[in-house]
């Protein structure tokens, strides 16, 4: 880049006195500072890991090559979204342990809300894979939901735990919870495993026992191969409802309140399944089971509208959806913006959102909406995450990978980011530069360059800002850093630093001052080593290629006296073509 | 004022081949062959199965190293320090890797670091090194050197001995300010440190202050410090020299400077042979990885032209100096093989297999020249493996120790070889 060798003019600031070194407000009064802090989760330990981890994720999926057959592509994307999955759990798993081994209990309330907060996202995170990634058809479609039911009620482990640990666990206070609880997510063999127990305790229900066991055994369930139909499926369903139905008309449990109950649940009875209100917790929990009872090949389109009664059934009239529900509500309705919508709202930070949709936006999901500014909604999210994550000291490498990610403006973004990073060390202000040079972002290189280069000018560490000014390719920089050279020779009347004049090798060439510089050197050291030919003739050179400067004439020429008594420079004048002659009318222009 | 550009071919003919020449040593590009890739893993259980380890542990990693073993010992090593940078809070951990194949005790994943102590550290940790057993010297980004004391009974580290000074700047106008300290390298009880400012430091563990400094050493950054013999170091800089210091020489001068030819581009790390002293390997801001041979000339001896972006660490193996190894900014870790099989037959008895054998010109007396200084190491017996699959953010440092390798990253996470030849 050329930049004209000339001093920068000087600029006037109104108002300012040269005098004092600082311009700032006249204190009045005791003052402090805030220190404010956006975004206060970014700075948990714990949800550090989850930052990083998922950065990861999020890179590798906007690298891998997309694949060609639908069914491999949706692989693809169904294993991504389980590891987003796993690393929330892993997240929870941690969180709960700094929970539990907090002493503070202010801490240990805030670990406990971030549990249940990492909970519920992946709770949401877990439907949406179901309904959206996967995007699983009528039959599969159920299987997952009961999956996705088991795997978010948890009391459940410690209730079956209990009950099985015991000696007697048919005489137990919760056996038939427990047995209630399994019918009730569809977990028939280990329901008919406990029955069977409580049939070997009491063998004059063994007749109701077996008929029961037999109705379980046989209960038709979606097959996840193609082994059957759904038209099959739903014939077989149809019988199996009928002989329930049968068996209970004709009371042959009614001696056990309990196994009527169960068999009431088997006929999809919401009323019986609504008793159990209590096992269950959940108004999706009560939606699920209804579903595996009376409409096993539900399709997708249709879950909105058991969803609805589902929840105004379970909710009653007291109470009103929390914003859990809504989300996930929004999410049977397949409304995917509202979703994300009241995700955006219930959340306190960006994570979430950013990465499930764009996810989603892999999957081709969403249609590109324009918002106001002319992004899309994926866009718009991962900027919002990014700009986060730079406003944290250490996190904003990971927000150098979303910005490049978003097509529209995640260039200027990073720009206007990156230049704000403090650069304490040298090390640090490299991995920037990195940044900036890999994405071609010269005014940022040039900019960090002069800055660590006049920084290390002021320590006086000349080297130094020589290879900033050489990585910038700053010709200006190096013009002043050479007169800062060549002034300290006029002032003490030799060169510091000889290790880098002498060593300057082709970067001698990025700007004439410091061409000049070197030659300067290579001229005294050939002096001093008396080959005064060379020496001269390096001189010469150096006065007719007008790369000196004005200040520097008069040494040049005083530097030439002692020359022209050399023997072998008069004999040199003799020889040389033109050149001589040309440098003694130079000397006599200038002394007169 | 001036007539226009300056006719360059009037300068000095030896100028002019400075300015223009090619490099005397040319330089090739080695591609890495890449592990097996795959999608993204979490948490590999170590065991037979899968041989790397890897922990997220919230904190950039910008230093590990392994904690030497006693002389005669036969088992691996399994305990490592790391230090942090980039934090307002950075700190020293010592970690534990437990034995492969043993149960953990609440179910984890044998072998996964396990936090032992850890400590708060002023300042970016620069560089760290063990200087016995228990001790551990780090260099801070505030210019101060700590000796840190593992307790071992205790599993507790202390502040042990601090230079609080030991590199700042002398401005002229305000009062000292510091300067990172960018280097540090042990030989008990001796610790060299060099830094930002320019100086080189030699302290002694137990003696408060310096018992040598070179003030001004060099006029620009010195990134990296090696002892090349017990009273000799190495320094590399930013203007892309190497220089070698006698400390009993009285004088504040190198005994000798090497340097590149063609851009100075700055070094970052150095690391000297551990059996054959004259052979040192130095990594470049351009990723260039140069082996020099300090008995003669001034310009390295090979040139490869390894990664893309800063080569923060090399590190030839201790005890198997046939492997090196260099990590990068972009992410990569090279494995660089030059070792060949005592019974290699030449190539045309060979079928396939993982190590090919090249038919050299020296396969009947084994050469001793060693394969670093060998003409072109990649076209005879180098053998070079990327050992990380996924890369995204910079792998800043890495420790070989026997059959041992750890590594951190930008991405703060930890992770951990014990198969390393297997």
């Amino acid at each position: 880049m050329e930049e004209l060798d000339t001093e920068p003019p000087v600029t006037v600031v109104p108002g300012a006195d040269p005098a004092r070194t600082q311009l700032c407000f006249e204190a009045r009064g005791p003052s402090c500072v805030f220190v404010v802090r956006r975004d206060q989760d970014i700075y948990m330990e714990t949800l550090r890991k989850l930052f990083n981890e998922s950065h990861g994720i999020f890179v590798g999926l906007q690298r891998c090559e997309e694949e060609r057959a639908v069914r491999a592509r949706n692989a693809q994307l169904i294993q991504v979204s389980k590891n987003y999955r796993s690393v929330i759990r892993a997240c929870m798993e941690d969180m709960h342990q700094a929970a539990i081994s907090a002493r503070d209990s202010a801490l240990h309330s805030q670990y406990s809300i971030q549990v249940s907060i990492l909970s519920a996202m992946e709770l949401i995170w877990n439907l949406c894979e179901i309904l959206f990634v996967e995007a699983a058809p009528a039959g599969p479609l159920l299987l997952r939901l009961l999956d996705w039911v088991q795997l978010h009620i948890c009391d459940v482990d410690n209730m079956v735990r209990e009950v099985l640990s015991s000696e007697n666990p048919s005489k137990h206070k919760l056996f038939w919870n427990v047995v209630d609880i399994f019918v009730l997510q569809g977990r028939m063999d280990e329901a008919r495993h406990l029955l069977s127990k409580e049939a070997i305790a009491n063998p004059t229900s063994m007749n109701m026992y077996k008929i029961l066991d037999d109705l379980m055994k046989k209960m038709p369930v979606p097959s996840v191969g193609n082994t059957q139909t759904l038209t099959e499926m739903e014939l077989k369903w149809q019988h199996w409802h009928e002989e329930c139905q049968r068996y209970l008309q004709d009371g042959t449990f009614a001696s056990s309140s309990h196994m009527e109950s169960i068999c009431k649940i088997l006929l999809g009875d919401e009323n019986a399944i609504l008793e159990k209100k209590e096992l269950m917790t959940t108004w999706y929990h009560f939606l699920v089971t209804r579903l595996l009872y009376s409409h096993p090949t539900v399709k997708p389109m249709e879950l909105r509208f058991y969803a609805q009664s589902s929840m105004d059934m379970f909710l009653g009239e007291e109470s009103s959806p929390e914003p859990l529900d809504t989300i996930l509500m929004a999410a049977f309705e397949f409304e995917l913006h509202q979703v994300i919508k009241e995700c955006s709202v219930a959340l306190s930070n960006w994570w979430f959102v950013a990465h499930l949709t764009d996810l989603l936006d892999h999957c081709k999901l969403l249609q590109s909406h324009n918002l106001y500014f002319g992004s899309n909604m994926r866009e718009f999210l991962l900027l919002e995450y990014a700009s986060g994550l730079f406003s944290h000291h250490s996190l904003w490498q990971l927000g150098v990978d979303y910005f490049d990610h978003c097509p529209e403006y995640g260039r200027v973004y990073l720009e206007l980011h990156i230049e704000r990073i403090p650069l304490n060390t040298e090390q640090k202000a490299l991995k920037v530069l990195r940044i900036c040079e890999q994405r071609q972002m010269h005014e940022q290189v040039r900019s960090i360059c002069k800055i660590m280069a006049m920084k290390a000018l002021r320590n006086n560490r000349l080297g130094s800002a020589l290879s900033w000014s050489i990585r910038a390719k700053d010709a200006a920089f190096a013009t002043l850093i050479s007169d800062r050279f060549l002034k300290d020779y006029c002032e003490r009347g030799r060169f510091s630093d000889l290790d880098l004049i002498d060593n300057l090798g082709p970067s001698m060439l990025l700007s004439d001052r410091l061409t000049f510089l070197g030659k300067y050197r290579e001229f005294h050291r050939l002096y001093g080593e008396k080959r005064f030919s060379e020496a001269a003739r390096l001189l010469l050179m150096l006065m007719t290629a007008h790369i000196a400067p004005c200040s520097f004439w008069m040494t040049l020429l005083t530097d030439a006296l002692p020359l022209l008594e050399q023997k072998e420079v008069r004999m040199l004048n003799n020889h040389a073509d033109g050149l001589s002659t040309k440098g003694v009318q130079f000397l006599l222009v200038l002394l007169f | 004022m001036r007539a226009g550009t300056p006719d360059w071919p009037c300068l000095p003919a030896r100028t002019a081949a400075l300015a223009a020449a090619p490099s005397a040593v040319p330089r090739r590009s080695p591609s890495p062959r890449s592990q097996s890739g795959g999608a993204w893993q979490r948490r590999e259980p170590c065991g037979a199965m899968e041989e790397v380890c890897a922990r997220f542990v919230s904190q950039k990693i910008s230093k590990a190293r392994w904690r030497p073993l006693p002389v005669a010992a036969l088992q691996p090593p399994d305990v490592f320090a790391t230090g942090s940078w980039d934090n307002e809070d950075n700190r020293i951990s010592i970690w534990s890797v437990g034995d492969v194949g043993s149960a953990g005790l609440n179910g984890e994943y044998q072998g996964e670091p396990q936090l032992l102590c850890d400590i708060r550290h002023n300042g970016d940790v620069m560089d760290m090194q063990f200087l016995d057993q228990e001790r551990i010297v780090v260099a801070s980004s505030t210019g101060s050197v700590t000796v840190f004391r593992h307790h071992q009974n205790s599993q507790t580290l202390s502040a042990s001995h601090r230079w609080e000074n030991a590199h700042c700047h002398a401005d002229q106008y305000t009062a000292c300010g510091g300067a990172a300290c960018t280097g540090v390298i042990c030989n008990n009880p001796e610790i060299v440190t060099v830094g930002e400012d320019g100086r080189i430091n030699l302290f002694r563990a137990d003696q408060k202050d310096a018992v040598r400094t070179i003030d001004n050493a060099d006029s620009s950054t010195l990134h990296a410090v090696t002892f090349l013999r017990t009273t000799e170091v190495l320094t590399v800089n930013s203007i892309g020299q190497l220089k070698v210091w006698d400390f009993r020489q009285q004088r504040n001068e190198p005994a000798q400077i090497f340097s590149l030819t063609g851009e100075r581009v700055p070094l970052h790390c150095v690391d000297r042979h551990p059996n054959q002293q004259h052979i040192v390997a130095t990594g470049g801001q351009d990723g260039m990885l140069s082996i020099w041979d300090i008995r003669q000339g001034t310009m390295p001896v090979s040139l490869l032209n390894a990664h893309e972006a800063e080569m923060w660490e090399v590190h030839f193996h201790p005890s198997n100096p046939d492997h090196l190894f260099t990590c990068s900014e972009d992410g990569s870790l090279w494995h660089w093989d030059t070792s060949t099989d005592v019974s290699e037959k030449p190539s045309f008895l060979h079928q396939g297999g993982r190590s090919t054998a090249y038919f050299s010109h020296s396969t009947i007396n084994q050469s001793v020249v060693s394969a670093w200084l060998s003409n072109d190491p990649t076209k005879d017996r180098m053998e070079i493996t990327n050992l990380i699959p996924n890369q995204t953010l910079s792998v800043n440092t890495l420790d070989v120790l026997g059959p041992c390798l750890v590594y951190g990253t930008d991405a703060e996470a930890i992770y951990v070889n014990r198969q390393l030849f297997a």
